[in-house]
């Protein structure tokens, strides 16, 4: 069956279900609730003063009741220094457990050891929001018989609230605990600020392991996850390597390219219309879209603009904006640098959120649905402002899904940042191979070549041509880019899925087919 | 013609190309190893280029290596004109 | 005022050795791209250079920017072989480094005609920016400034003339700020283009602020960039404020009324407003890209 894009979707997949075509951004919301049930969450009881603490890992896990075809989750707050979950997957392997599904809120590249156990079947199924490096061409490549499913931040509590990631357990690395669980990310020799992704798998797993590196007299404060949903904890060395965890400050990019980029983001964004007193902002955390933060924070100073709140992945920038009176909140999902963690820690303004509350689009309203103007970045857009956040020009997986849909169909003004080619691969496209974010919820694309307006919202480009910028219909873009780098070859797949992308209310937004390595 | 030394043009930066050519001994013909980050989709192109401009400078008994790294056409052009050019030692350059 | 308008607030100097900054050189809104065959090239990578910088200005879209190419002197091996490959390809201007006296600037102008006689091409399309970098060639800007109608700019070489003085470059400038002087009066006499030298330090954007205001002030036209990041502050600096351009608007529209009327000289508020203030306030709407309707 086809959705609503154009993409092919089966009716059906072994190992997955029932698939449902995507219909529309906001098809499924304006019901007012989710047709699926929601499953109740597991109950547990403890006696009083029943310890919690167990010596090593694989005693935590023993007692967590491992079985084969169970489901595993982790949060991605470590980002590339996580270790724990490749230690979990080694002692579930040495037990013999089989046909694990893996379900971590992201995988990076630290998690290339755990190939090895996708090629023997101790992983059979993936449910992540992002597959990088040798997992991501392993799996492009066909690796596993199950196709792996992309979700969003936003779509994974869904996900997790109607059963179809089912957890069993739930191993949360935490830089601070106490005896009965009540965990934080926000100090301690490992910190990493927000520990939001990790609130659900607490809330929904059958058993939960908190691991730390840094037990702290009871209680541990801030209850970021409390001792209510734990049931083991664990005291290690190490729950990652620190210097790739979190360090220091971001710093502003000084690629002259993603700053060109980034200035006229910023030019779009002030002439758009929804630059004014009272905005909500979220910018991404590297490149060219943190660059625009830059950028904004000039003009908000020289226009004596304020804002209100700034949004999702907080790198040292947006803290610096909201210490400088910019911004009067920040809602923290996921932190970038060392920096953060101590401000969150410390400034009643700056506000650990959940994931539940940043982006499921099932509730009575998260907080992308707030924002105003959001900056993005693509691997790939294509002439219907359709962006790829997933798949490469090589065709390997290698990106991530993560907020892109959820803050893209929220905001009010979606701006799409990237250079219009890539060591000659041109990133605007005819049709993108993979899509995450449907074009429909995508503004403006701004490229160092010109800035194009979707064509379903005139009057953005009549504010933007009324300030002079660069305006370009985005054929016209594509076709300036491909006379410039010449037309790629086409990749070629087989027929078999390797992967499907969730849409944030649950529908196919496309698939991937396996990759043909010439 | 056939190369009178080895030369070499280009960098290894991106969107460069590096070629590196040597004569080879007579009636050998032709042997390239073209290796590109863009080979996928741009392999073919990028030998038909190549092919093309040996042909018009009649080049053979010729070793050609190129590293590619997404360079443009005008530049692959560029490169391999120059590293011809100073195989023949009409044109001074490194390697010489 | 110059002979022909052109925006020239920021030259931006590409490598000529770079395919990455060549192909890229046009997005960064500079008013000017000069691709570099002298300083910047290494001197066993002219010719890949040349024939890079060649083959790129036939293909790549610099959009509204001027395309200038710096070429070596005459006096090294280099510089013929650049005309050769250059002039038959017209670029908007060719660059020449370290100019110090009218007779060179004419047999400059001597082998370039015979090239683009040999080609069919008219000798009034590419112009000739003179780079004046030692200090013979500030004691005779004048002259090279003044007696060719192909010369439409000339710039002043900060790092060279400092060499050539045997004195060291100090950020306020000092030392080179008589010749500054000498080549803005020359260019002004001339009534042509003067560009200002490069700000070496690229993270001190402060620096280059108060650098390019005192070039302004002082009668530059513009300012040469070796990172595209400084262009938007040059380009702040030299473009209008509000208030000029609404000013420059009421001067102009008010000529444009006296003339229809057939009145020459006209006032407003009181203050005599003459030919010179009228072109003045034309330059200021054009770099403003205002017109008055």
């Amino acid at each position: 069956m086809l959705n609503s894009l154009g993409r092919e979707i089966p009716e059906y997949i072994e190992g997955i279900g029932k698939l449902e075509p995507f219909q529309g951004a906001l098809a499924k919301l304006r019901k007012g609730w989710m047709d699926e049930p929601t499953i109740p969450a597991p109950n547990r009881a403890y006696l009083p003063h029943q310890s919690k603490l167990c010596k090593t890992l694989e005693e935590a896990i023993i007692r967590s009741n491992p079985h084969n075809g169970m489901t595993v989750s982790f949060h991605h707050h470590l980002r590339n220094g996580d270790i724990l979950l490749v230690q979990t997957l080694n002692i579930l392997h040495n037990m013999g457990i089989r046909e694990i599904t893996l379900a971590s809120s992201s995988l990076n590249e630290c998690h290339d050891p755990i190939l090895p156990y996708l090629v023997d079947g101790t992983v059979t199924r993936i449910f992540s929001s992002g597959i990088r490096n040798q997992l991501g061409r392993a799996i492009a490549l066909g690796v596993l018989e199950t196709p792996v499913v992309i979700h969003s931040h936003g779509g994974r509590v869904r996900s997790i609230h109607t059963g179809k990631i089912k957890i069993d357990l739930a191993v949360i690395p935490a830089s601070a605990a106490d005896c009965e669980g009540n965990a934080t990310g926000s100090h301690g020799k490992s910190a990493f600020g927000s520990i939001g992704y990790a609130v659900i798998d607490a809330r929904y797993a059958k058993e939960v392991i908190v691991v730390t590196d840094n037990l702290v007299d009871y209680p541990c404060i801030p209850l970021s996850i409390s001792q209510n949903f734990i049931d083991h904890v664990v005291v290690v060395d190490s729950i990652g390597d620190a210097s790739k965890i979190a360090t220091g400050t971001t710093r502003i990019t000084k690629s002259p390219m993603d700053l060109r980029i980034a200035k006229l983001a910023a030019d779009v964004i002030e002439h758009s219309g929804f630059f004014v007193p009272g905005f909500a902002f979220q910018v991404g955390a590297g490149g060219a879209s943190l660059a625009v933060a830059k950028f904004i924070r000039e003009k908000m100073r020289d226009k004596g603009i304020k804002g209100s709140f700034m949004l999702g992945g907080i790198t040292s920038y947006c803290v610096d904006m909201l210490n400088d009176g910019l911004f009067e909140t920040l809602f923290d999902v996921q932190s970038f640098d060392a920096v953060v963690s101590n401000s969150l820690l410390n400034n009643r303004r700056h506000i650990e959120i959940p994931a539940a509350l940043y982006a499921n689009p099932f509730n009575c309203g998260c907080i992308t649905n707030k924002i105003d103007v959001v900056v993005l970045g693509a691997l790939e857009i294509d002439v219907d402002f359709n962006v790829n956040v997933i798949t490469g020009s090589e065709g390997y997986i290698r990106g991530a899904s993560g907020g892109h849909s959820d803050t893209a169909s929220g905001a009010k003004l979606t701006v799409v940042v990237c250079p219009s080619f890539r060591g000659r691969i041109p990133i605007i496209k005819k049709r993108v191979h993979t899509i995450v974010t449907p074009g429909e919820t995508v503004h403006v694309l701004v490229t160092e070549r010109g800035i194009c307006v979707n064509p379903a919202f005139k009057e953005l480009e009549e504010n933007l041509r009324r300030a002079g910028l660069n305006i370009k219909d985005i054929h016209d873009l594509e076709i300036e880019v491909d006379t410039i780098t010449g037309v790629p070859g086409p990749l070629e797949y087989t027929d078999k899925i390797v992967g499907v992308v969730e849409y944030r209310d649950g529908t196919i937004i496309d698939v991937i087919h396996q990759l043909k390595e010439k | 013609m056939k190369p009178k030394i080895a030369a070499q043009s280009g960098t290894f930066e991106s969107s460069d190309v590096i070629f590196l050519i040597e004569p080879l001994p007579d009636n050998s013909g032709r042997k390239l190893e073209i290796s590109s980050t863009v080979m996928q989709q741009f392999g073919a192109s990028f030998n038909r280029i190549v092919l093309e401009m040996l042909d018009s400078y009649e080049m053979t008994d010729i070793h050609l290596i190129a590293k590619d790294k997404g360079a443009l056409e005008p530049t692959i052009k560029a490169r391999l004109e120059t590293a011809i050019k100073r195989s023949l030692e009409q044109q001074e350059g490194t390697l010489k | 005022m110059t002979k022909n308008f052109k925006k020239r607030r920021t030259m931006l100097y590409i490598p000529g050795n770079n395919p990455a900054m060549i192909q890229q050189g046009g997005v960064y809104g500079a008013d000017s791209i000069l691709l570099d065959l002298e300083d910047a090239v290494a001197l066993n990578q002219k010719d890949a250079a040349r024939a890079l910088v060649r083959n790129m200005i036939k293909v790549v879209d610099f959009y509204d920017a001027e395309v200038c190419v710096r070429i070596n002197h005459l006096s090294t091996p280099f510089g013929l072989a650049d005309l050769e490959e250059i002039v038959p390809l017209q670029p908007s201007a060719i660059r020449y480094p370290k100019t110090e006296s009218p007779e060179e600037v004419a047999e400059l102008l001597k082998i370039i005609e015979r090239i683009e006689d040999r080609h069919g091409l008219p000798h009034n399309k590419m112009t000739l920016h003179a780079m004046i970098e030692t200090a013979m060639g500030v004691q005779n800007v004048f002259n090279i400034a003044s007696m060719f109608s192909r010369v439409d700019a000339i710039t002043i070489g900060g790092q060279d003339l400092t060499a050539d003085m045997n004195i060291v470059y100090t950020p306020d400038g000092v030392g080179i700020d008589f010749a500054r002087k000498r080549i803005v009066m020359a260019a002004k006499a001339s009534h042509i283009d003067v560009i200002d030298t490069v700000f070496p330090d690229v993270n001190d954007e402060e620096g280059l602020r108060r650098e390019t205001e005192y070039a302004k002030k002082i009668g530059f036209t513009g300012k040469a960039v070796i990172n595209p990041r400084q262009i938007d502050i040059i380009h702040k600096v030299f473009t209008p404020t509000e208030e000029e351009i609404r000013k420059a608007y009421h001067i102009v529209k008010e000529f444009q009324m006296n003339t229809a009327a057939g009145i020459g000289v006209f006032a407003i508020d009181g203050k005599m407003i003459d030919a010179p203030v009228v072109a003045r306030a034309q330059y200021i709407l054009k770099l403003a890209n205002v017109t008055v309707g």
